[in-house]
């Protein structure tokens, strides 16, 4: 079963050559892209069905065994962050068929959309570090394309800033990567787990682990590499601001996660120490200046970066309750951040801009929006019973657990931050009545957008309520995918070993 | 030779971030060339330099046998190359499309995305 890897990053690559060719029939098109996604949901489901029952699964392609070719392997944080991204790209598309008009259609979105997909996929199931930064170009490529399509000077000027950085942090991966062969001659990541322990160069291993901090960091967008997030996630229609929120970000997290789990584990005091402070300072300045935005989407970019702090937390902390609590808190963060920028699009939908003082009265146009809006920022900001309590709780116990009080402080006030961010939008946007003055007053949506724009919405919205309701099932498969995360050895065995057949 | 290729490398490097120091996006572009080339000859020097001969096999064996040089670095630059080039060439595609839409190649004066306030002293006579 283990050609079952391979799908995640082929569907997509042929969706994408299939809807380049039919980009000028827009209802296929569209309706490739849609099937696409659904079946690249029933593969990833699949997948994770497989890792649950059987264990790792690994694939040696072209029958080369290990070391020699190119290995894909799912593990659970593997599988689950496949699932996700499938779960994210089935909503997106769907709501991509309102919010992207036919312009954006004709140049071929859909297309960079399913590369994208593909790289995104690819990253979370190889088993090979000069592969990964082969995915993670696939993706950039496809990100930078998403970002300027349509060329709106705003596109132009939040994309030049995009790529600048992007295209740094892709050369120090490089460098990073030819380094580490150097010192190591192999660049599969199970053979590397082995290799770099029988090395005896502290100088150079730390040097390797801080340029790795700083390749994954910028694509993660840690402090202090982030800025270009916050410049360029508000330029493109809010269908892929919603999936660059949902996917790359923390794309990047799960390659430090994975570096820092399997290549450097926790002996490298130094990587550790500096990602911690890294974490809490990410946490922190995301958070002011999400305080201190009037835009919907600049306060919500600016909630991806202090989001990213947790997620690092949970690495630097390195214990198996803060590697389950990142892997919780990545699932959670995933769902909602991306479910809080399509309420965004709806509500720039409805009111006509993102800009909080212009726009207003959404509680009395759609309840239901406001719902939702509730739901997902309030899980956001760590509310009880939501999914982001449950995921706070465990990166807070953790940090409890190491008796690093003033980390727990800094999560906390964090917490509070962020929910008062989110009370000024749902004061502005949605409580206070729509201003007079504004030229524009609240549209309605036709039937047809009322579907495609609420129901992945809703559907995320109910992901976010059973994570929070039913917690316990998913914080025990955070805890193993944890435990393999921390214990090696079946993966080094899972990679490593000859197929027997 | 190695320490050769490592000065080289340390000269690129050096070339190509004060390169991407400068305003101009077109100089930024050209450093970023450069710096790609030194990651490019940094994997070159990873896999060792030797004066062996090519990786082939002669016929009837199933191994080499005499030391050969490591083509892995090698299939590894080419890679890197084409993804260079591919991205490069997406770089300055922008950015010729930037300064026709937007007038300047200075970044600082690129600040649509991110406006400034209209109380600070702007840049906009510059």
């Amino acid at each position: 079963m283990s050609w079952l890897l391979a799908l995640p990053f082929l569907l997509p690559i042929l969706a994408a050559l299939l809807t380049f060719l039919t980009r000028g029939k827009p209802c296929l098109a569209r309706t490739l892209s849609v099937a696409s996604c659904g079946l690249l949901l029933l593969t990833t489901l699949s997948i994770f069905a497989l890792v649950e029952t059987n264990g790792i699964l690994a694939a040696q392609m072209g029958g080369w065994p290990a070391p020699f070719g190119i290995t894909l392997v799912a593990d659970r944080l593997s599988a689950v962050m496949l699932l996700v991204a499938a779960v994210v790209g089935l909503t997106v598309a769907l709501f991509a068929l309102s919010d992207i008009d036919a312009h954006h259609e004709q140049l071929g979105f859909y297309s960079y959309y399913q590369l994208l997909l593909a790289g995104v996929c690819g990253s979370f199931v190889t088993g090979d570090l000069f592969n990964l930064y082969v995915w993670f170009e696939v993706m950039l490529i496809a990100s930078f394309a998403l970002l300027v399509l349509g060329g709106e000077r705003i596109q132009l000027d939040g994309g030049i800033k995009y790529v600048a950085m992007n295209l740094v942090s892709t050369l120090l991966m490089l460098t990073a990567i030819a380094l580490l062969y150097g010192l190591t001659g192999t660049l599969n990541m199970a053979q590397l787990h082995l290799a770099v322990a029988g090395i005896d160069n502290p100088l150079a291993e730390n040097l390797l682990a801080v340029l790795f901090i700083c390749a994954f960091g910028i694509k993660a967008a840690i402090f202090p590499l982030f800025f270009w997030l916050p410049a360029s996630y508000h330029a493109p229609p809010v269908a892929v601001t919603a999936v660059f929120a949902g996917l790359l970000t923390k794309v990047g997290v799960y390659a430090l996660i994975r570096t820092f789990t399997l290549i450097f584990p926790a002996g490298d005091n130094l990587a550790h120490d500096i990602l911690l402070a890294a974490a809490l300072l990410t946490m922190f300045t995301g958070v002011l200046g999400a305080a201190a935005h009037y835009e919907f989407r600049k306060i919500l970019a600016f909630h991806i970066v202090s989001q990213i702090g947790f997620l690092v937390l949970g690495l630097a902390l390195y214990s198996p309750l803060a590697l389950a609590g990142a892997v919780f808190y990545m699932v959670h963060n995933i769902v909602a951040k991306t479910n809080l920028f399509l309420i965004s699009g709806t509500a720039q939908r409805l009111t006509g801009s993102f800009e909080l003082a212009q726009i207003g009265g959404l509680y009395r146009a759609s309840p239901l929006l406001a719902a939702l809006f509730f739901i997902a920022a309030f899980s956001l900001a760590g509310f009880p019973p939501l999914s982001g309590f449950w995921a706070k709780f465990l990166l807070v116990k953790a940090s409890l657990d190491q008796a690093a009080y003033w980390v727990a402080a800094v999560a906390l006030v964090t917490g509070a931050l962020t929910l008062f961010s989110m009370s000024k939008i749902w004061a502005e946007a949605f409580w206070k009545d729509h201003p007079q003055n504004a030229c524009t007053g609240l549209a309605t949506l036709t039937s047809a957008d009322r579907i495609q724009r609420l129901s992945p919405v809703v559907a995320l919205a109910l992901i976010t309520l059973v994570l929070g309701l039913v917690p316990q099932p998913f914080i025990e498969f955070s805890m193993a995918a944890a435990d393999q995360l921390l214990d090696t050895g079946d993966y080094l065995e899972a990679v490593l070993t000859p197929p027997t057949n | 030779m190695e320490m050769a290729l490592a000065l080289v490398i340390g000269i690129l490097t050096a070339t190509g971030v004060y390169l991407m120091l400068a305003r101009n996006l077109l100089r930024y572009l050209f450093g970023l060339i450069l710096l790609s080339n030194a990651a490019n000859l940094a994997i070159f020097t990873a896999g060792r330099l030797t004066r062996a001969s090519p990786p082939l096999i002669p016929e009837g064996l199933k191994a080499p046998d005499i030391p050969v040089a490591n083509p892995l670095p090698q299939a590894l630059i080419l890679t890197a190359i084409v993804i260079g080039f591919g991205l490069l060439a997406f770089s300055l595609a922008l950015i010729v499309r930037a300064y026709r839409r937007l007038g300047t190649l200075d970044a600082d004066d690129m600040r649509i995305a991110e406006p400034k306030k209209k109380t600070k002293r702007g840049t906009e006579h510059s």
